[in-house]
């Protein structure tokens, strides 16, 4: 009995975790594809940019915690308005091969990149003092780490809830979702509300990649490495539905470590196995129907 | 150029150069580059392997992003026929690739039912799990170690299989040739039409009475076939077969060098594959990370400025010159 | 009294709480020249879809020939002769025009699924599209790309497709839409040379046309039939006049209405 507890605990606590960090490199897109319905492969570049660019600042530069992420994310928010500007105005109405293929390249030369600026090895995150204590929960020692990253998750969900339901931004970015035509017609700026939302959800991302560091190791390959995690989450969530998209995350979070808790062997498997009977059942009636050209 | 099919093409002698110049050009290669002759075996492997990519991607509009999951079906199962007492190369090839061919008989329903993004998410998910499990079942692929050691029986009884490679380059083109004119054939037959019928536009393709899924799937198993053999040649010739054979790695690699040389229209696989991996055996040296900007950067400006690869390039030249083509039009 | 060849029996679509198609039934009789009309949003659109099998009815019964086609998918459909044509453009863009008919040709023919013998090779179906492409006036343009086409022209590569199938209903959806009268002209003479065992359902909103065409009118509003008859019965009803003009002219027997729809 004891060891089910504590391994529903562990499994709670380290899906859920790993699940918020999902959501929170995952939302950026899940927001693109809504708005603008591009296939952006490209979108962990600024998960994994804003991970090593807190860890540089925290390791070099000496900075705290939170201002070296708070500092990360901003650089990558405004990072990914200069290639909005320079790529993605390209990509608007360009077949999903062709938007799938610029993205891939994009992701390319930011993986290199990444090699280029910091090297090839996988960066350690160093975790300040209070988060690397550990807790008991429930018959297991759970690091405060943890917790603090499942607070967060939440903290980030609840905001984003707010900010999409009850303020006018919210009802703005919902309309051009729904209709980006008409939204446009009835005066809404969509042009700028993109660059708004597509610029958080890049700053989401790189939080994500920050903060779950300790997670989702930081190599150069990152990007590529949890791409298929990320359009797992976006192809399961539809046309910008954030707290489905929460939803979705935390569930392939707790499934995957599952997974791996219960067989250690191929329990990375089962993931795809999900990701594989949804595709089956949900059929053509995802994201959106063939474009008849 | 394979662009349309019905337009009544001008036989000139300019043509049939063009068509032969890439035969010509392999044989050379031969007497040019004795030493260099692995590599060119593999380039012609995996032309073959690009080639059934068009088919599906360039032709028929499946967008397929896990293919290499047939290559390292037929790559394996090219080995494991040796292995098990079956060493003639032909037929090996061609049994290994209809093990590839059903393969993609089973999961084309899941495969054909979706498009788009989609799709790109079902072909990637089938080769990431077929990738694990060719990883895991160490007892049938030997894993990370890949199997090595296979000896092929002597092509056609006679030709030995050679330390510098040769009887393995002849054997390769000889695929490749042999590919190339069956494809090429399809394509130009009414189904081949009808494929890219609904590659232009499938919902319309319905209501004239065709069975898309039907079309698509005879286009999915021939090009999982033909992958098959590709892999099975690979084995074949370099008497090894590792987990790259399946990789998604692989799979991406085909996507770059089919748009670099350009889609739809066969010639493009052929001419897109040989100069991209020659000029990665040149940046082999370097750094691997670096070799990355190269492809990156090749993809965004294909994307953004030659949608067509390097013969769509060619094409837009070629409609800009002021020649009177009889009836015709360029399709630039 | 002939069998209906198409008939719809109490169709109902919703689109969540929206009734698009309200218990619309239909007959269709062998060669019949009706025509469908009605206000926008009347559903007519959506009555195409249910009859050949795009969209599913939530209740009621398609008839192909006296068999029950509810559940049955387009590409079927087509292939037992019930064919339709859109009304913007949903043609083959990268293609040539004749590779364009040549498509329904071969598929009509069963040839499409011949994998060999080059396509140009099969004379037997490059004939037929090549007739259909002269009887339309498009055989000067049959080797450009439908993408390089005027509109008015791919129209009629439309009708072309359609006529290559070799239908035994022909669901025609506004085919004059956007084109000029010249070849509004030669649509229509092409529709009108049309075999008169064939049935033909037209959508339309130009009177003109629908007079010269039509010996049936059925009134689609608010996704529900609200008459059908000859036109002249149709044109004389005060709630089809209402439908139309507003209200203000119904009944007043005013000469301008009178001379516009007789």
């Amino acid at each position: 009995m004891d060891a089910l507890v504590s391994g529903l605990t562990f499994v709670g606590i380290y899906g859920l975790s790993y699940g918020m960090i999902l959501f929170l490199i995952s939302v950026g897109l899940v927001m693109t594809m809504g708005l603008v319905r591009v296939v952006n492969m490209a979108h962990g570049v600024f998960a994994a940019f804003g991970g090593y660019i807190a860890v540089a600042l925290m390791n070099s530069a000496g900075l705290p915690y939170a201002l070296a992420i708070v500092l990360a994310c901003a650089v990558a928010g405004l990072g990914s308005l200069v290639v909005e500007r320079l790529f993605f105005r390209r990509l608007y109405g360009a077949s999903e091969l062709e938007q799938a293929l610029l993205t891939i390249g994009l992701a390319f030369i930011g993986i290199a990149s990444l090699n280029l600026l910091f090297g090839a090895n996988v960066v350690s995150a160093t975790l300040p003092a209070p988060l690397t204590a550990n807790i008991d929960l429930l018959g297991r020692s759970v690091q405060v780490y943890r917790v603090f990253v499942i607070v967060l998750g939440f903290a980030v969900v609840l905001s984003l809830w707010y900010a999409i339901d009850r303020t006018t931004f919210g009802a703005r970015l919902r309309a051009c979702v729904d209709n980006a035509g008409m939204a446009e017609a009835v005066g809404i700026n969509v042009r700028r509300l993109f660059a708004i939302s597509y610029a958080a959800g890049s700053c989401l991302a790189a939080l994500g990649g920050a903060v779950g560091a300790a997670i989702l190791p930081l190599e150069p390959i990152y990007p590529f490495k949890y791409l298929v995690l990320i359009l797992m989450v976006v192809v399961m969530s539809g046309k910008g539905q954030m707290m489905l998209a929460a939803a979705v995350s935390i569930f392939l979070g707790v499934v995957d470590t599952a997974g791996r808790f219960l067989y250690p062997e191929t329990g990375s498997f089962l993931i795809y196995m999900v990701l594989l009977v949804y595709l089956i059942v949900r059929g053509n009636t995802l994201i959106h129907s063939p474009v008849v050209r | 150029m394979m662009h349309s099919t019905l337009v009544p093409a001008p036989r000139r002698w300019q043509t049939w150069l063009a068509a032969s110049a890439y035969w010509l050009v392999a044989v050379a290669v031969y007497f040019l580059f004795p030493r260099n002759l692995s590599l060119a075996s593999s380039i012609l492997v995996m032309s073959m392997f690009v080639l059934s990519l068009d088919l599906v991607l360039g032709f028929a509009g499946i967008v397929s992003f896990g293919h290499a999951v047939f290559f390292g079906i037929g790559a394996y199962a090219a080995a494991l026929l040796v292995l098990n007492g079956y060493a003639e190369p032909i037929t090996g090839a061609l049994i290994s690739g209809a093990f590839a061919g059903a393969f993609a008989l089973i999961i084309s329903p899941v495969v054909l039912r979706v498009s788009g993004l989609p799709q790109i998410m079902v072909t990637l998910s089938f080769a990431v799990i077929l990738f694990e499990v060719a990883n895991k079942a160490v007892w049938l692929t030997k894993g990370d170690d890949g199997i090595g050691g296979i000896e092929p029986l002597p092509l056609l009884g006679v030709f030995k299989w050679t330390a510098f490679g040769q009887t393995q380059f002849w054997y390769a083109l000889g695929w490749l040739f042999v590919i190339f004119v069956v494809v090429r054939q399809v394509l130009a037959s009414p189904l081949g039409l009808a494929l890219q019928g609904c590659r232009e536009n499938a919902q319309r393709m319905r209501f004239i009475g065709t069975s898309v899924v039907g079309k698509l799937t005879m286009a999915y198993v021939l090009s999982g076939f033909v992958a098959g053999i590709a892999g099975a040649v690979s084995t074949q010739t370099t008497k090894f077969v590792g987990l790259d054979a399946m990789s998604v790695d692989r799979s991406i690699d085909a996507l770059v060098m089919l748009v670099l040389g350009g889609a739809g229209r066969l010639w493009g696989a052929l001419l897109g594959t040989p100069i991209y991996m020659t000029v990665r055996q040149f940046a082999a040296q370097w750094n691997p990370f670096h070799w990355m900007f190269v492809v990156g950067g090749m993809l965004v400006v294909i994307v953004m400025l030659a949608r067509g690869g390097l013969l769509g390039l060619v094409e837009q030249l070629r409609s800009r010159k002021p020649r009177g083509s009889a009836g015709g039009v360029h399709h630039g | 009294m002939a069998d209906f060849i198409l008939e719809a029996k109490g169709l109902h679509k919703r689109f969540g709480s929206l009734v698009v198609t309200n218990g619309v039934s239909l007959q269709v009789q062998t060669g019949a020249r009706m025509a469908l009309i009605g206000p926008n949003g009347a559903g007519k659109s959506t009555l195409v879809g249910l009859l050949t099998g795009q969209l599913v009815p939530n209740e009621g019964r398609v008839l192909l020939q006296g068999q029950d086609v509810t559940g049955l998918a387009p590409e079927r459909r087509t292939k037992r002769g019930l064919v339709r044509t859109f009304q913007i453009n949903n043609l083959f863009r990268g293609l040539t025009v004749l590779e364009n008919v040549y498509l329904a040709v071969s598929e009509r023919t069963g040839t499409a699924r011949a994998f060999w013998r080059p396509a140009a090779a099969h004379a037997e179906v490059l004939d037929e599209a090549n007739a259909v492409l002269e009887q339309l006036g498009l055989a000067d343009v049959r080797h450009e790309k439908v993408s390089a086409l005027a509109y008015g022209q791919q129209r009629l590569v439309e009708i072309a497709i359609a006529l290559s199938l070799r239908p035994k209903v022909l669901l025609l959806d506004e085919p004059a839409a956007g084109i000029p009268s010249l070849q509004a002209g030669l649509l229509m003479e092409a529709i009108q040379r049309l075999p008169s065992d064939l049935a033909i359902v037209m959508i339309e909103h130009d009177m003109e046309l629908v007079r010269r065409f039509a010996s049936e009118i059925t009134v689609l509003v608010a996704g529900a039939v609200l008459a059908t008859g000859t036109p002249r019965d149709i044109m004389a009803r005060e709630d089809v006049l209402r439908v139309y003009l507003g209200g203000l002219h119904a009944g007043a027997g005013n000469n301008k209405v009178d001379t516009c729809l007789s």
